[in-house]
């Protein structure tokens, strides 16, 4: 059985990898030899033969790592991620490395040095990003189950833009350990799926304390699907009336406000909220998240993996020519922003500034979830953009996160759902984000709504 | 505040970057206007709040992350070389230094 499901998968995403360009790598023979061995083992893990795309961000050993980079090279780490330990013992088959922008930084795909990937709704529109391959992989049903990385918001935006559910766990549930890190306090891998169900079975799987991980922090995991109750007549959901104005589509709009409805429907209770600096979360991430990024792609040197230009003989000038040649220009472009900001002179008017500012956006969700078990957001202002739209202009492009990017400067989860198609048949998604550790609501409320409106369309690029 | 192209370079020397001419002239207007962006964190009285370094989640500074003081495994020397662009006598070797 499960060497029928992972050759379905791979087959899959060979056949559709010319139009979505979602995965960089498929290891179609490793990946067919660990489904046998489990078929013959019988194991009874949790997740046994099931196949997995991973972000290609995140290591798996034997496989390349490239970030959406040139400047890895052909780089194959010597060791799995924490994640892909645990995932790999429950009998999670990994089939292959999917497709980013480039080190996590974008949100549209279009960073990575390896093309685009292509929505799956609309293959002349964005997947979203960073993690758009393995939003798209779920999406067109190549595999049930994908990892990616969020650090403002790469793992919600493309399942939003391409119709699937995804994760954004506390910061420290999951180990970071085997992640290329990008903003190390921003950072967290998180969960696509198609079902709640299956969201809550991995996390439950690939979360909990690891010593490799010194953020990851010593709380119980429980089991998350116990949660899947159905029971909503208790909750209390917040709504920031405030965010839902500027900048907003008004499909996105209309969407979300029925998706409240249907909540108010079920038994839950409706409350008003303020997160009064929410305006202010973009430009404090542009600042922590280029600075943190400056300083973690400091490695990227050409001296112990990855790529090395030609023809340097001085030192200094190799690491120079190196970068210069090997990083793309969204990269480019934040480690200077990060480098000025943390720069002599600087460091207080911007990055003190901008940690302080974090503080007071902390202190808001603090605040609001005193009257409210989750806050309901759109997840991205807009739905799927056309390829192009917005490369020209960075400050654009950055503000595709302003609903996302809130959680992970306060640290806590958010979970994007489907909740409809667009008129042009594009996918919108809308976002719960509750108070640390609060995951099993998360789950609770996000299926309780699955359950009460199933979204059942499938993209025209699909395997099924 | 003005961002000139010698600024541009100062940061460029600073973070080991060569750009070239396109890059030098297209950075400076975009980090310009994401500068110019980011400053409106400047209408807030910050005076009395702490930043938020450290431990996100209560639990999480909580968490007593030392390990124990016991030796375990390590890649080893050979497997930490053989992704190394180049590597000689089991070291890693780089250009001429001085």
């Amino acid at each position: 059985m499960s060497h029928q499901t992972v050759e379905f998968s791979i087959t899959a995403a060979e056949r559709l990898n010319e139009t979505l360009n979602a995965f960089l790598e498929i290891d179609r023979e490793g990946a067919l030899l660990r489904a046998t061995e489990i078929e013959k083992r019988g194991t009874s893990g949790a997740l046994a033969g099931i196949p997995v795309a991973v972000k290609d961000n995140i290591c798996v050993q034997g496989l390349q790592a490239s970030c959406g980079s040139k400047i890895l090279g052909d780089y194959h780490p010597p060791y799995n991620a924490t994640v892909i330990e645990r995932l790999t013992k429950a009998g999670a088959v990994v089939i292959g490395k999917t497709n980013c922008d480039e080190f996590a930084m974008g949100s549209s795909n279009e960073n990575s040095a390896f093309g685009p990937v292509r929505n799956p709704w609309d293959t002349t529109r964005v997947s979203g990003g960073s993690s758009g391959g393995s939003a798209t992989a779920v999406a067109a049903g190549i595999v049930p189950v994908a990892l990616g990385s969020d650090t403002g918001g790469s793992v919600r935006q493309p399942a939003s833009l391409c119709g699937v559910i995804g994760l954004k766990p506390t910061y420290g549930r999951n180990s970071r350990y085997g992640l290329v890190a990008f903003a190390s306090s921003l950072d967290q891998i998180g969960v696509f799926a198609r079902k709640v169900e299956d969201v809550a079975r991995v996390l439950g799987v690939m979360a909990g304390r690891d010593p490799h991980d010194s953020t990851t922090a010593d709380v119980p995991v429980p089991d998350y699907t116990a949660a899947l109750t159905g029971d909503l007549k208790s909750a209390r959901l917040g709504v920031p009336r405030a965010l839902y104005g500027e900048g907003l589509d008004a499909a996105v709009k209309t969407s979300v406000e029925n998706v409240v409805d249907v909540y108010r429907e079920l038994g839950a209770e409706i409350v008003d909220v303020e997160l009064p600096h929410a305006r202010y979360a973009i430009a404090v991430y542009y600042i922590i998240a280029t600075a943190e990024a400056s300083s973690n792609l400091a490695r990227f040197d050409g001296v112990r993996y990855g790529f090395r230009a030609e023809d340097t003989p001085e030192l200094r000038q190799m690491y120079r020519r190196t970068r210069e040649e090997g990083f793309g220009p969204e990269v480019k472009r934040r480690i200077m922003l990060g480098t000025y900001v943390l720069s002599a002179g600087y460091y207080d008017a911007y990055y003190l500034k901008a940690q302080q500012v974090r503080t007071l956006i902390k202190n808001d969700f603090l605040e609001a979830f005193k009257r409210c078990d989750a806050i309901i957001t759109p997840t991205s202002p807009t739905p799927a953009f056309a390829l192009g739209e917005k490369v020209d202009d960075p400050l654009a492009m950055y503000l595709n996160d302003i609903y996302t990017v809130t959680a992970n400067l306060a640290g806590v989860p958010g979970i994007s759902v489907p909740c409809g198609l667009s008129s042009e048949r594009l996918p919108i998604g809308f976002q719960l984000i509750g108070p640390y550790w609060s995951e099993p609501t998360l789950f609770k409320l996000a299926h309780g709504y699955e359950q009460a409106r199933p979204f059942t369309e499938r993209p025209p690029i699909n395997a099924y | 505040m003005p961002i000139t192209e010698k600024d541009i370079q100062k940061v460029a020397n600073l973070a080991h970057l060569e750009l070239d001419e396109e890059e030098l002239k297209t950075f400076g207007p975009q980090m310009i206007q994401i500068v110019n962006y980011v400053e409106q964190l400047n209408e807030l009285d910050t005076k009395n709040i702490e930043p938020a370094i450290g431990g996100l989640t209560p639990e999480g500074a909580n968490t007593d992350s030392a390990r124990d003081d016991e030796i375990a495994g390590s890649l080893g020397q050979k497997t930490a070389l053989e992704e190394a662009p180049d590597s000689a006598h089991g070291h890693f070797r780089v250009p001429k230094v001085l």
